[in-house]
């Protein structure tokens, strides 16, 4: 097994290497960093300046058959799908492919303050949760359990930042 | 059921609740709808409004006549939410204009879900809530653990305000966490704020949010934990350090449930339950006027006192092998016991820091042991340096010294974790051990 992290427009390299160290504690597997060189642009709405992230993952799909492990992408521009406002990300249910979006997750978005920390505990937060659909895992009632589904930023604040005892047990982590 | 003729959306719609765990379908029709509707049961609709043929307000009277108790919320583009509203009355239950905010659809959803006690189908998820009752470390046979286990279900059937009292690390919060898994708010959230975390100001807008332009920067309106825990319960750890401003607006929001934002005028209403917790000493604080009498008779409703450790010891041992099996399958060690000296001496042992005391030796053992059982070599206060916790100097500088000493070793001088077992702050800390010359041996 391995994670790929394919950073698309995004080049805070701390923060994935932040991102790094915690998942290979997490998963036990190699995490590495994949360059795509993915062109995105067709994702792109410019009535509502954001990027539509499904056409993001097949746009990935088409790109990269022979790469092994999950791909989990990570873009700082913003994503929606067409129903919805925005999204924190997407990732196929029990498959290879997922996104997320770091827009969204700074502190700045929301009050023009900074907080790297804050950031960073969301973005691990979103990555956990992405890459647990990855592994087959639906949204969890404990709100503990970073599988709750959240659906604004202060449901991300108040979920729990690892995986609850039963998410666990289900994608056979120790 | 999601009526819509544009793919995409019946695509996003059906991931979004697919992830939520719902047994979804979707029909690109009304006619298509229809004929699903007459083979199976749906509990919940959403109609797109405008559709080539049948149009979705055609087609609302026709699937109310066929299920009755079925909810249809309306999905409509926003010039169309006149006739949404004219919908509402010939019986949909709500309506969404597109695009759609996530917040507002759970929101929704959720609203649906409880008015009609709507059971998901999926099985799993129901047995995952009932398992949760009790949070895994709240753990003990001892007589007062049983009668505290006994008040969080008494309590839990209740809507009643509830403060914790205990010393810190006795897992104050794990009963607040067993009181509301046990309580109907199960599956609404469980806000957390400690309240001796931050100053004032960011303490008031991190309780009661902010509105879009309250202060220079904020680009956004942002809901606070109190709107947060609309439906579930918020617990307020460390109620005993907020300042005189703050204890006013608190008694204000628990006796109304409403409050508004910070630079808001609107009145937020919510519904939570308040529990509270402390290990301070409530009834001198409201004595020397540092505690409002009158919030500490709010709040002091239903009380529960979480025994310190050294006062149930006979749990010590299941603890410390709770403890041993947690931390020897995060690292991934097999540690399968503890020898009968070492457990001799984590039963002795006075625990000032309680449960997260007992929790941090162990995995610290974990982390040095070498052996299949930990022995006594491997906990961290077995041998504590005689110079220091020996001689019966009865002052109260010998004793601050000694204690210092000792919470510093067993929490291999993590300064952090030794302040706050000490409950004083890091820089008072650091001038202790500057003072009294204490070092790392
Ligand atoms: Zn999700
Ligand atoms: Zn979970």
């Amino acid at each position: 097994m391995k994670i790929n992290l394919a950073p698309i427009k995004f080049s805070n390299k701390a923060f994935l290497e932040r991102l790094i160290r915690d998942l290979k504690n997490v998963f036990q597997v190699n995490i590495e960093i994949l360059d795509l060189f993915l062109d995105i642009s067709d994702s792109y709405s410019a009535e509502r300046k954001q990027f539509y992230s499904t056409k993001i993952l097949e746009t990935a799909i088409k790109n990269t058959g022979q790469t092994e492990g999950k791909i989990l992408i990570i873009t700082e521009m913003d994503l929606y799908v067409p129903v919805l406002t925005f999204v924190f990300g997407e990732a196929q249910l029990n498959g290879k492919y997922s996104v997320i979006s770091s827009c969204r997750l700074h502190e700045e978005f929301y009050t023009g303050h900074t907080n790297n920390e804050l950031f960073y505990e969301r973005l691990l937060k979103e990555t956990l949760h992405e890459l647990g659909h990855n592994f087959g895992l639906l949204h969890c009632l404990d709100w503990d359990c970073v599988m709750h589904s959240s659906n604004s930023i202060e449901e991300v604040d108040i979920k729990g930042l690892s995986y609850c005892g039963h998410c666990r047990k289900e994608i056979n982590l120790l | 059921m999601i009526v819509d003729d544009e793919k995409i959306v019946r695509e996003s719609l059906y991931h979004w609740f697919s992830d939520e765990g719902y047994d979804v379908d979707t029909a690109e029709s009304a006619e298509n709808a229809l004929k699903k509707f007459d083979k199976d049961k749906f509990d919940l609709v959403l109609l797109d409004m405008k559709m080539p043929g049948m149009s979705g307000l055609d087609l609302l009277p026709k699937l109310k006549q066929i299920d009755e108790d079925c909810f249809v919320i309306l999905i409509t583009a926003y010039a169309s939410v006149p006739s949404a509203i004219q919908a509402l009355k010939e019986g949909a239950f709500d309506y969404i204009t597109k695009p759609v905010d996530p917040e507002e659809l759970n929101h929704i959803v959720k609203n649906a879900i409880q008015q009609k006690k709507l059971k998901t189908e999926n099985e799993e998820l129901k047995t995952k809530i009932e398992e949760l009752i009790m949070p895994d470390n709240l753990i003990g046979e001892s007589i007062q653990m049983k009668k505290i286990f006994e008040m969080i279900n008494t309590v839990a059937q209740t809507d009643t305000t509830v403060l914790i009292r205990g010393e810190s690390g006795t897992g104050k919060e794990l009963v607040a966490k067993a009181i509301h898994l046990n309580s109907k708010r199960k599956y609404f959230p469980l806000v957390t704020v400690n309240c001796g975390a931050m100053p004032d100001t960011l303490l008031e807008t991190e309780l009661f949010g902010h509105e879009k332009g309250a202060f220079t920067g904020a680009h956004y309106r942002r809901k606070g934990k109190f709107e947060m825990a609309n439906g579930g319960t918020i617990f307020l750890d460390e109620i005993g350090t907020i300042s005189a401003k703050m204890q006013v607006d608190l008694l204000r929001v628990i006796e109304s449930r409403k409050f508004n934002r910070v630079g808001g005028n609107d009145v937020i209403e919510s519904d939570f339950r308040v529990i509270a917790a402390t290990n301070e000493q409530l009834e001198n604080l409201v004595k020397e006027g540092k505690f409002r009498e009158d919030l500490y008779y709010r709040l002091n409703v239903f009380t529960l006192f979480v025994p310190p450790l050294r006062e149930r010891k006979e749990d010590i041992p299941i603890l410390a092998n709770f403890f041993r099996q947690k931390y020897a399958t995060m690292m991934n060690k097999n540690i399968k016991s503890i020898s009968a000296e070492a457990m001799k001496f984590l039963t002795e042992h006075e625990w000032r820091g309680n449960v997260r005391e007992l929790e941090n030796a162990i995995e610290r053992a974990i982390v040095v042991g070498k052996k299949e059982i930990i022995g006594n070599e491997d906990l961290p206060f077995s041998h504590i340096s005689n110079n220091i916790e020996d001689g019966d100097d009865k002052s109260l500088g010998a004793n601050e010294k000694k204690y210092i000493y000792r919470i510093l070793k067993e929490n291999g001088w993590n300064i952090s974790r030794s302040a706050e077992i000490l409950e004083i702050d890091r820089v008072t800390l650091y001038n202790k051990i500057n003072k009294y010359g204490l070092k790392k041996d």
